[in-house]
């Protein structure tokens, strides 16, 4: 599992391989709180190469949330598959986030 | 067909997803209900591996967490049995409420419940109990468990 970071345009995107849960999630928030620290301010989460996210890793997501909108950041989340959908569904989570069907859809008008 | 697991972890987090993929590996055999299998029992087991270890056993790196799998064509139990103090699952607030959603953490149990056909504490509170029903004709594939969580 590994966090893919990369840039397009003035949007950081991230592409989380394999799971989010709670022996990475720390990586993860590690590398985007450098990133906002650094001055970046707009974040697509990729998770088309995703298996899973447990509830830490929910948690995770939904700090960093707050973290960026606190820096009048943006953080936009893209292509969960219907599994991960429905843990953001049944969490009520995907009221919380920009979720876009894509990475090309999330980096739209960002 | 039956298949039984014990498992030992160390109470360190970065074992539970090698451990989840370890019991994964051994219940190819219900590959007609993969796709349940897959979502709600492996965020299931994470789920209460997390919990045992983080809360549990409070992170102490000198206490172990122990796993009891049993694979049957029917249905997938785990035991998790921590060794701490246990807790009073009922006290934890629905993180879906308004005012909730937005916290980072307190979505575990509720995922577990949801997930889960089953779940049952034991009355110490330290060892939980998670059942996974594998009937071809269910019709539940992920969320809305079928037989009500149980706490």
């Amino acid at each position: 599992m590994a966090f893919q970071v990369s840039k397009s345009g003035d949007v950081m995107v991230i592409d989380v391989e394999g799971q989010l849960i709670v022996g990475n999630r720390q990586e993860l928030k590690h590398k985007i709180l450098d990133e906002l620290d650094g001055g970046e301010r707009k974040f697509v989460v990729n998770f088309s190469e995703t298996g899973y996210i447990d509830s830490s890793g929910l948690g995770v997501l939904v700090s960093l949330s707050k973290k960026i909108r606190e820096q009048e950041g943006v953080l936009r989340l893209a292509s969960l598959n219907e599994d991960l959908r429905t843990l953001f569904e049944l969490t009520k989570l995907d009221t919380l986030f920009e979720i876009a069907d894509s990475r090309e859809e999330a980096l739209e008008g960002l | 067909m039956d298949q039984e697991l014990i498992l030992e972890l160390p109470n360190d987090v970065r074992s539970i997803g090698h451990a989840v993929d370890y019991v994964m590996s051994h219940c190819s055999d219900c590959c007609a209900v993969a796709k349940r299998l897959d979502l709600n029992f492996r965020v299931g087991l994470t789920e209460a591996l997390s919990n045992a270890m983080l809360y549990g056993n409070a992170r102490d790196p000198g206490k172990r967490v122990k796993v009891e799998v049993t694979v049957r064509m029917e249905q997938v139990t785990a035991r998790v049995t921590d060794e701490g103090r246990g807790f009073d699952p009922t006290t934890i607030p629905d993180p879906t409420l308004p005012g909730n959603v937005d916290k980072p953490g307190g979505r575990g149990i509720f995922l577990m419940k949801s997930l889960m056909d089953e779940v049952l504490f034991n009355e110490e509170g330290n060892s939980v109990t998670l059942i996974l029903r594998l009937e071809e004709e269910s019709p539940d594939v992920v969320g809305g468990a079928t037989g009500g969580a149980t706490a």
